[in-house]
């Protein structure tokens, strides 16, 4: 935002463009207000230039978008002859009325600069300036318009994605169908331990896929203790055999991989395993293994590079420390595992190890969890604690050595408290480092093609449609800054200005305990499941936010997402037939309210 | 049976207010105001139960009556009714018996070492689902006391339009009266008398959750219980079903169709068309039974070692003596008949549950109907059940939850032309490593075709199905269109999340199969 003053790029290299971000622009909508991410802070122009080169921004994404692009006034008989051509010939255009947008005049001087034109009709096509009304016919006469309108761009493809993670390849697919030339590229830079893995990305490979494996293999222990009280009768000891694991899920991982890489080529996506930058406008270089470089151009472009997982910056952490990049192949037992963080990512893997019978400990810096319901979180941490996980709380490691080679080894861990100055040691066959993780945003080349970032997060700022400040280039994933569209996210958000709008107490809280009924006989521990519902009192008892501890947890909470998203109420809740007897149903019978400290403890059934 | 005698000798110190209350209780027909209780509820359900609590938390005097008629096999159980003896408690711990079985199969594909096959011991599993229900009865007797409700085990019958009798343990007869009554006594296993030996050998849901001894090979002749045949065959049991015509009638029917394609492909037997005929004992204990094959006509036999009859329920009106008070029921099915308000001919005389007329028969329908009934009572509401868009699951080895309207209904109501189907065969990740066959996971929305496309109704076949349909419920109740659920962020990884990313209506005939993440 702190460019010069605007300049005058020529019409067909909209790459050029100054650096604000563009809105989302159809008709009369181009002059609305500028997005709500619009940043206020900055020094630099004043406001009057800043929002003039907010516009301009949106007119040349606009351009950069279309077809074919007219600039026009309602009562003009030139433009209407221009319409009448275009809608003959059966092309589609985006027309926008300088009469009937409240800013039109200052739209017509924004164009006059980008193209010398003072008048309407104005006609872009395929980016192209062609001109006025007699220009357009000119263009017509002579086949230069039809040669226009054919040729779509100069560029090897219409869409080139850096990254093939859920993002880049949902984008990719979806382009492919729609029927444009696409490209992925995606590389998977080997982890400090050396792991690497297939086409998929986070999810497929090192995140989701592997860690909700892992945990249900965690369950099936719980589940085979249960078993015997159901009158399943095995007496031996059962052990768990992580290379059997590990072996079968990369196996069903490897499947999936492969599933990718033909699904693409069922679309006819082409895919580059070489590593993507940005050398120049519209224009990125591929590195594969062998570091043979290749170049490709694109109309446009969209980064879908993801995260990778944070080191401490500590001595011999990447020596000696394993990330989540590495433990879901990890070839044998972690055996005696610290787990260093309290994110979702340490809390799983520390619960699913501690669920093979592995001792645990979880090393954590201040609070679990940071950014969900701390009342949730802290249970979550009980019920670990209740099933053999340990808690070693306001401790950061700040050495790790190893003491003995071996599969596992013998690693030596230094941590300081970090309240006082008092340090503890402890050795461990595994130390697995999930403190957070980082956009792969700094070494793809953005910084040649003017894509800002944030400097101290990495993360991507986009508008409402996911567009970065330059317009031709997109970014969708886990690189977007704070995009509210994962549900705990949207939740916690909601929650928090609810409280900043109306201050907490306008909020009513519904909870309870509860014995899930598969527990019951199994003899497992009554009064550890937990439910809670946060309604606005000012709306209609809006519920605005809702939280299960229980099993089954993502499948129970998934339809009460659609039923927010449709403006659920505690009064449909209460409405709401249950389902008996499942888990869900306790969220229909809902009647202690947080606040008449009333006693939540179940004794019998409903 | 010996272990319910047990229990509830073992109650009787604590209960020794009952006598007082028998005592206090036999008095002649009341008048207005001098009448015993507010509230008299006939029958201890789930109902039943709702309606006492309710009406006590509102400061009324409320009795309730329960007394469990033994079945032809003699068993009986305690306080709580169907749902909580024979009905969704038990079954549904069967069925996670069931599943754990499938569980332990999974688990060496997960790194468990645990030798194959393993047995699985009927006795141990029907003891600790029956410690948990004794549990439950107890509860339930402790929540009446804690507030304050009376209870009485007689078996009652209206005297007039205010009062029931009912004869106590001893043989004292007891005369109860109220302002209101309400009728909760919900229904018991039909039996086909006209079959020669189904009364003598046959049992049904009320024994089966009761039996000390594994049921060995079964037999179902049946429309309604896939649930027990489900669970029997998932602890190892050979389990054969006979059905007259159609499977969960009312429920849609391709999905029906669908779970019992996947029960077949499981190990439960089916014989489609054909109706028993008898019953016979032989002499090595076995039973033997004749049915007729309806297309062919021809007669066959087959050994069992139980038999169990799901053919329907019959609500429990006939020793009620409803004809003294006035009350009316269907003549076709003895049902009683009520108005939107759950009142039945007579004003102050009312009915929730499985014995009324055109209810669904789910727990939590009599639970909420009969909350809402007491708040009209005494709590100056005058809010109304509503019976639409009520979900339901099916514990049948591959669960099968559901809410709102099945695709013939929702074309029956609206036309074909203007229902829109969403539908897909997923995969769930559990079952890739444990490599299990997924072929009948299957999710279908139905709606309205026309724009926003309002969901009319969700059918979900997979692995908890309750938990995943109880929150799509509360999307319908909000008027939730197709496009607010695909606006929905999804859950990954979960089964659910399938829901939200349904994008292939039946109409594009295009394959629905779900491939990818």
């Amino acid at each position: 935002m702190e460019r010069s003053p605007p300049q005058s790029p020529g019409p067909g290299k909209a790459g050029d463009a100054p650096n604000r971000r563009s809105g989302h622009v159809r008709g009369a909508r181009v002059l609305s207000p500028p997005g709500r991410r619009a940043r206020l802070s900055s020094p630099g122009p004043s406001r009057s230039s800043e929002a003039r080169e907010e516009l301009r921004s949106r007119l040349l994404g606009l351009i950069e978008r279309s077809r074919v692009v007219i600039f026009s006034k309602s009562y003009c008989p030139h433009s209407t002859r221009v319409k009448e051509l275009f809608s003959s010939l059966g092309v589609e255009c985006n027309v926008l009325e300088l009469d009937q947008v409240d800013d039109g005049a200052r739209v017509q001087e924004v164009l006059s600069e980008i193209t010398n034109q003072k008048t309407v009709p104005n006609i872009f096509v395929n980016k192209v300036h062609v001109g006025g009304c007699d220009q357009t016919f000119q263009a017509y006469q002579s086949g230069l318009l039809q040669k226009l309108l054919q040729e779509d761009s100069a560029y090897d493809y219409d869409l080139i994605i850096i990254g093939g993670g859920s993002g880049g390849l949902s984008c990719a697919k979806e382009a492919a169908i729609l029927g444009k030339k696409v490209m992925v590229l995606d590389f998977v830079v080997p982890s400090p331990q050396g792991t690497s893995w297939g086409l998929g990305g986070t999810c497929v490979n090192v995140g989701c896929i592997p860690k909700k494996l892992m945990h249900q293999a965690a369950l099936l222990g719980q589940a085979l203790c249960d078993s015997r009280k159901f009158g399943w009768e095995y007496n031996q000891q059962v052990r768990h055999n992580w290379e059997t694991m590990t072996k079968a899920i990369q196996n069903h991982i490897s499947s999936l991989n492969w599933g990718y890489r033909l699904s693409l080529r069922e679309k006819a996506v082409a895919y580059v395993n070489s590593y993507g930058e940005f050398v120049e406008h519209h224009k990125i270089k591929a590195t594969n293994k062998k570091g043979q470089e290749t170049y490709y151009t694109a109309a446009q472009f969209v980064i879908a590079t993801g995260e990778r997982p944070r080191y401490l910056g500590i001595q011999g952490d990447k020596e000696y420390c394993i990330t989540s990049d590495d433990l879901f192949s990890l070839p044998y037992c972690p055996g005696k595992t610290l787990v260093v963080g309290a994110s979702y990512v340490a809390l799983e893997c520390a619960g699913f190890l501690a669920g093979f019978g592995l001792d645990v400990t979880v090393m954590v810096r201040s609070i679990l969890l940071r950014g969900f319901d701390q009342e949730m979180a802290e249970k979550v941490g009980s019920y670990m604690e209740q099933h053999g996980v340990k808690f070693l709380r306001k401790f950061i490691p700040v050495m790790v050595q190893q003491l003995e080679k071996g599969s596992p080894g013998k690693l030596k861990v230094l941590a300081k408290s970090t309240e006082g100055t008092e340090t503890i040691e402890g050795v461990y066959n595994t130390v697995l480092l999930a403190i957070g993780r980082d956009s792969c945003t700094r070494k793809i080349g953005l910084e040649k093609i003017g894509v800002k970032i944030n400097e101290k997060s990495g993360k991507i700022p986009v508008n409402d449609v996911e567009q970065t400040n330059v317009p031709y280039v997109y970014a969708v994933g886990d690189i977007l800054e704070d995009k509210p569209e994962l549900t705990p996210v949207a939740i916690q958000s909601g929650k928090l200005l609810a409280r900043r709008l109306f201050g907490a107490s306008l909020e009513k809280i519904y909870h309870t305990l509860f014995w899930p009924l598969e527990w019951t006989v199994a003899g497992r521990e009554n009064n550890t499941c937990y439910a809670k519902i946060i309604c606005n009192k000012f709306d209609r008892d809006r519920v605005i936010g809702f939280h299960i501890l229980g099993p089954n947890a993502g499948e129970v909470t998934q339809g009460f997402a659609a039923a927010m998203k449709c403006g659920l109420t505690k009064q449909l809740l209460d409405d709401t037939i249950g389902i008996h007897p499942t888990c869900g149903e306790v969220f229909t019978t809902l009647e202690i309210t947080k606040s008449s400290g009333l006693d939540i403890t179940q004794k019998g059934c409903g | 049976m010996a272990a319910m005698a047990v229990a509830l000798r073992g109650l009787g110190g604590r209960f020794r207010w009952r006598t007082q209350a028998v005592v206090g209780g036999v008095r002649g027909a009341a008048r207005a105001g001098q009448r015993d209780y507010d509230l008299l509820v006939v029958g201890g359900g789930s109902g039943g139960l709702a309606c006492a609590k309710e009406a006590a938390q509102l400061g009324r005097k409320v009795a309730v009556v329960d007394y469990v008629e033994p079945s032809p096999q003699g068993t009986r159980w305690g306080l709580g009714g169907t749902c909580v003896n024979v009905g969704c408690i038990p079954k549904k711990l069967m069925h996670q018996a069931a599943l754990l079985g499938g569980l332990i199969q999974d688990a060496p594909n997960y790194g468990w070492e645990v030798a194959q096959p393993v047995p699985h011991d009927w006795r141990k599993m029907a003891e600790a689902v029956q410690n948990h229900v004794k549990s439950l009865n107890w509860g339930h007797r402790v929540q009446l006391q804690d507030r304050k409700v009376k209870y009485f085990n007689i078996k009652a019958s209206f005297v007039d339009e205010h009062t029931v009798c009912g004869v106590a343990k001893g043989g004292k007869e007891i005369l109860l009266s109220a302002d209101h009554i309400i009728i909760a006594t919900g229904g018991r296993p039909r039996y086909p008398t006209h079959i020669e030996g189904a009364l003598e050998y046959g049992i049904t849901s009320d024994d089966i959750f009761w039996l000390k001894e594994s049921p060995g090979k079964t037999w179902h002749p049946t429309d309604v219980a896939l649930e027990c045949a489900g669970f029997l065959t998932g602890i190892g049991l050979d389990t054969t079903i006979m059905m007259r015509s159609i499977p969960l009638r009312g429920f849609d029917q391709q999905m029906s169709s669908m779970v019992i394609e996947h029960m077949a492909s499981h190990g439960t037997r089916f014989l489609r068309g054909c109706a028993p005929s008898r019953v016979r004992r032989l002499p090595v204990g076995q039973l033997q039974v004749t049915w007729e094959d309806r297309t062919t006509g021809k007669e066959d036999t087959g050994t069992f070692d139980t038999v169990l009859w799901a053919i329907g329920r019959v609500p429990d009106t006939r020793s009620l003596n409803l004809e003294k008070a006035g009350v009316d029921t269907s003549p076709d099915t003895q049902k009683i008949l009520v108005d939107s308000r759950e009142a039945t001919s007579v004003p102050h005389i009312y009915a929730v549950g499985d014995v009324v007329e055109g209810r669904p028969e789910l727990t939590p329908t009599a639970i909420m109907a009969g909350r809402l009934l007491v708040q009209r009572l005494f709590g100056g509401s005058s809010d109304l059940m509503d019976y639409d868009n009520v979900p339901t699951t099916v514990f049948t080895p591959l669960e099968y939850g559901c809410v709102g309207l099945s695709e013939e209904e929702a074309v029956a109501r609206h036309g074909q032309e203007h229902v829109e189907v969403y539908h897909a065969h997923y995969k769930p990740l559990e079952f890739t490593v444990a490599g299990r066959d997924a072929s009948q996971c299957y999710v279908k929305m139905v709606c309205l075709r026309e724009p926003p496309q309002l969901v009319l109704g969700l059918h979900f076949l997979g692995p908890n199905a309750g938990e995943v349909t109880q929150g799509f419920a509360l999307g319908i109740k909000c008027g939730a269109s197709y496009a607010q659920v695909m606006r929905t962020v999804g859950i990954h990884p979960t089964c659910s999340e399938e829901v939200v990313k349904l994008r292939i209506s039946k109409r594009s005939g295009l394959d629905p199969t779900v491939t990818g993440c």
